[in-house]
């Protein structure tokens, strides 16, 4: 998955002299607001962090209220997906019009059905819902499905993630996993391997095209039908 | 439907005569009309947003109507754009759940599922007016408030709530973030204290059902929180000059209970009844705020009964262990609030009974502010002294630890009499008194326990140059010495003479410019709906004094015979384990008589040479009607 990085961070603390007994709780908590937040600073939600306090000495600040500024080195687990990342998550919802995954635990992610591949067809099936590949029955996306997806777009305040499921490497996560191994099992020689891969490139992006073109044929006959209905009504 | 919305537009509207659209072809049909207004073609999209603002005495296919568009946006809320539909997402988001039957009810709370999840810029709004349907819509309150005193109204109130806790659920599941700008927005909308009572305490029982509910873990603490500071602030409206008497109209106070303790005399129950309730009435009713504390206190102490028995009642304690710390202690003489705590301690005598107490004994003994060592042990004392439910072994321990503590601050002053600089001490001293008063007794009957108090360093304290007894509140210290002599406990210096001061310039002194000298936090709670509560749990003086007056030679007035009289045959060894008294008329006897003798504040000396009531003081016992203005 992408948008996951480490980075390392030189940060000053400042605290209030209240903590002065207690510095290391007082920068954990000075720390831990910054988490599931995103920051312009490192460019992205931190979701851990792990500090290490340098030195014994901190500089006082002149003021009325003489905080301590206190340097450490931190390292920092950020999250900062951009577009067309490909990143996974678990479904929680599926509805008609869109598909709801759970990003990390705390992350929302949603995927409008213009954006759904016209491979995926809505079905209810026993009772539930679920989102069927038209091509390979096996490739199904339900509740509880990890799904792989491209980030269309995020937001920044509520860390809200629009996604997409056009690209053909994208889908129910599992199966591309297995699906992809098949085809790579055949032949090991490194140079076929590497004819192969292109070939596949090539095959992935006529897809995609194709892709593209075949669901709009498909909506005009869908509004040809409807507009037929409609002049058979009045 | 039978509805004509609009006259025959171009041909790219659809006919909203038109019964039989799939789910899937209404979709289609908002969709476009949420793209056209985008385009700049608003005929559908306004009637749409026209179809939102019905909402006075739908008829079914009004009611029909409003589903079908509220589902048909539901399908299409990736089209929706919250600047150029602005006046339709104004129109939804200003619905109330309160004006409509259940069909509308559910489509619309399905609505805010989908559009919470479809964006982030519609979470907040959707939150937001997830919490502003807590209350019915204040344009017709007063039609509200009427339903909700019936059955029907009830029942509505059930309905609306479910569905809006289980949207807040559904929401969380698909934005995991969400509890989080919940709690702060539930926080920032929530009533003022001026704001009328129904909705007051339904907002109030949302938040206690957002504690308990699935988001407990999130949320759960912020709203504990959030309540009690509510609680304090209507406490501190009750200003304390509307309970104590500033005019000392004492005559006509005097009289008003004595005529009160003659029907006690006659121990009628209906007379009692009628006596307690209008004694009540008198001096509560009309006080909207204290009103709205005692409506909002019960709703507490019945919420912290449900988590008692769901076994959850260690958790909410902590949180309100910790409010209590941050707010009830540090608030100027909170006079209600604190029965909070003593609720929750009689729910689990044995884990949050003992936590209590031995924070404030920590409190007091190693806070660096001495306000709140002086508060802390005053509250401890009363909470040591009023607790049925405490042991008399635990009393007597955390008594020995507050001993020890005044013993070893002691022993190092050689000074004299100096009560502002020993304030800490001195009400250390007072609390010491204050739970000997109460229970003296009970420790004495435990042979083990009697021993433990002979040997604790009482009378080094009492005998030392920094004199307690000539500091201490007197009534308390004449109460004690009383006691002491009658039980031939405790050697007293003899220069020491009873006084007959209800009040010394030291005991003022020490209790400094809030009077911690004469704080007594869990005295008889005035209360009344928050009193039926905590009356099982409570000790009242005249259930204590009682046992001392078969010692007591002395005359007593009337008030001691009557006391005397009440309590004939009754086998009362108090040992302060949890046992109510089951006798009925000592129950509504102890109200109207505690009144009467446990004290709050002092009254002017003259009253006691005039022949008024002996030992404790008068309690000032009234709460006048409030004066502030009620908004709305």
């Amino acid at each position: 998955m992408e948008g996951l990085k480490e980075s390392e961070a030189n940060l000053v603390v400042y605290l209030h002299p209240s903590m002065a007994n207690s510095v290391n709780d007082g920068i954990l908590r000075e720390l831990s607001s910054l988490l599931f937040t995103y920051s312009e600073t490192f460019d992205g939600v931190v979701l851990a962090y792990d500090p290490n306090v340098r030195s014994n000495l901190a500089k006082i600040l002149p003021g009325v209220h003489p905080y301590l500024g206190v340097r450490l080195k931190a390292k920092l687990l950020l999250f900062s997906p951009k577009p067309n990342m490909l990143l996974e998550g678990v479904v929680v919802k599926i509805s008609r019009q869109s598909i709801h995954a759970v990003i990390l635990g705390f992350s929302s992610a949603v995927i409008a059905d213009e954006d759904i591949r016209y491979e995926f067809k809505y079905k209810v099936k026993h009772g539930k819902e679920v989102f069927v590949s038209r091509h390979h029955k096996k490739h199904k996306i339900k509740v509880g499905t990890i799904i792989r997806f491209l980030v269309k777009s995020f937001d920044e305040e509520i860390l809200h993630i629009s996604g997409s499921l056009v690209a053909v490497h994208t889908g129910c996560a599992r199966w591309l996993d297995t699906n992809l191994e098949e085809w790579s099992q055949a032949d090991s020689t490194p140079r076929k391997r590497k004819d192969r891969d292109e070939k596949e490139q090539k095959t992935v992006d006529y897809k995609m095209m194709a892709n593209r073109d075949m669901p709009s044929l498909k909506k005009d006959d869908r509004i040809k039908k409807l507009k037929k209905k409609r002049k058979e009504h009045t | 439907m039978g509805l004509e919305l609009a006259p025959k537009q171009s041909h790219v509207l659809p006919d909203m005569e038109e019964l039989s659209f799939t789910d899937s072809e209404l979709d289609y049909h908002v969709r476009n009309a949420l793209k056209a207004a985008v385009q700049g073609d608003r005929d559908f999209y306004n009637q749409l947003v026209a179809v939102m603002h019905h909402k006075e005495r739908l008829v079914p296919e009004e009611v029909a109507l409003l589903v079908t568009c509220l589902k048909g946006l539901t399908g299409a809320v990736s089209c929706m754009h919250i600047v150029h539909h602005r006046s339709l997402l104004a129109a939804i988001f200003g619905m109330s759940l309160w004006n409509y039957g259940t069909d509308v009810m559910d489509a619309l709370v399905e609505l805010l599922i989908s559009l919470a999840a479809s964006s982030g810029d519609y979470v907040d709004l959707c939150l937001e007016m997830i919490v502003s349907n807590f209350i019915p819509p204040s344009s017709s309150s007063s039609y509200f408030i009427e339903l909700l005193k019936q059955p029907r109204g009830l029942a509505m109130k059930g309905q609306v709530l479910d569905r809006l806790h289980s949207t807040l659920k559904d929401i969380a599941n698909l934005v995991p973030l969400s509890p989080l700008r919940l709690e702060k927005i539930v926080r920032d909308r929530m009533p003022n204290i001026y704001m009328k009572e129904p909705f007051i305490v339904i907002y109030v029982e949302n938040m206690l059902k957002l504690e308990s509910g699935a988001m407990h873990e999130l949320v759960g603490s912020t709203m504990l929180v959030a309540i009690m500071d509510r609680l304090i602030d209507l406490d501190v409206e009750i200003a304390w000059d509307d309970i104590l008497q500033d005019d000392f109209c004492k005559g006509i106070f005097d009289m008003e209970l004595e005529d009160l303790e003659k029907t006690d005399y006659h121990v009628q129950q209906d007379g009692d009844e009628l006596a307690r309730e209008s004694f009540i009435q008198r001096f509560l009713g009309g006080n909207l705020i204290a009103e709205k504390l005692d409506s909002l206190m019960v709703l507490t102490f019945e919420h912290l009964t449900s988590c008692s028995e769901s076994g959850r009642l260690i958790q909410v304690f902590e949180t309100l262990l910790y409010s209590f710390q941050k707010t009830v202690l540090t608030a100027y003489k909170s006079k209600f609030t604190q029965f909070v705590m003593f609720y929750a301690c009689s729910l689990d005598p044995e884990n949050c009974g003992k936590i209590f107490a031995s924070t404030l004994l920590e409190i007091f003994v190693s806070s660096i502010y001495p306000e709140w060592r002086m508060s802390a042990v005053a509250y401890l004392a009363s909470y040591l002294a009023r607790a049925k439910f405490v042991s008399v072994s635990f009393v007597g321990a955390t008594l020995e630890s507050i001993v020890n503590w005044c013993y070893d601050y002691c022993k190092d002053q050689d000074g004299d009499v100096n009560p502002r600089a020993h304030k800490v001490f001195y009400a250390g001293c007072q609390g010491i008194m204050y739970v000997l008063c109460f229970r003296m007794r009970s420790m004495l009957s435990i042979p083990r326990l009697k021993s433990q108090l002979l040997l604790m360093h009482i009378e080094n304290i009492i005998g030392h140059p920094l004199n307690p007894l000539q500091v201490c509140l007197p009534s308390i210290v004449e109460e004690f010495l009383r006691l002491a002599k009658a039980n031939h406990v405790f050697t007293v210096p003899q220069t020491f003479v009873d006084y007959g001061l209800l009040e010394s310039e030291c005991s003022r002194a020490f209790g400094g410019v809030q009077r911690l000298d004469m704080f007594f936090p869990f005295d008889p709670c005035l209360l009344r709906k928050s009193d039926r509560y905590i009356r099982p749990n409570f000790v009242y003086w005249s259930m204590v004094r009682s046992t001392y007056n078969e010692d007591d030679e002395e005359e007593g007035t009337s008030v001691e015979d009557i006391a005397d009289a009440s309590e004939n045959g009754m086998n009362i060894v108090d040992d302060g384990s949890a046992r109510s008294f089951g006798e009925g008329f000592l129950d509504l006897d102890e109200f109207d008589t505690s009144l009467n003798k446990m004290s709050i504040t002092p009254r002017d000396s003259s009253s006691k040479f005039g022949g008024g009531i002996r030992g404790f003081m008068q309690m000032p016992s009234r709460i006048r009607p409030s004066t502030s203005p009620e908004s709305l």
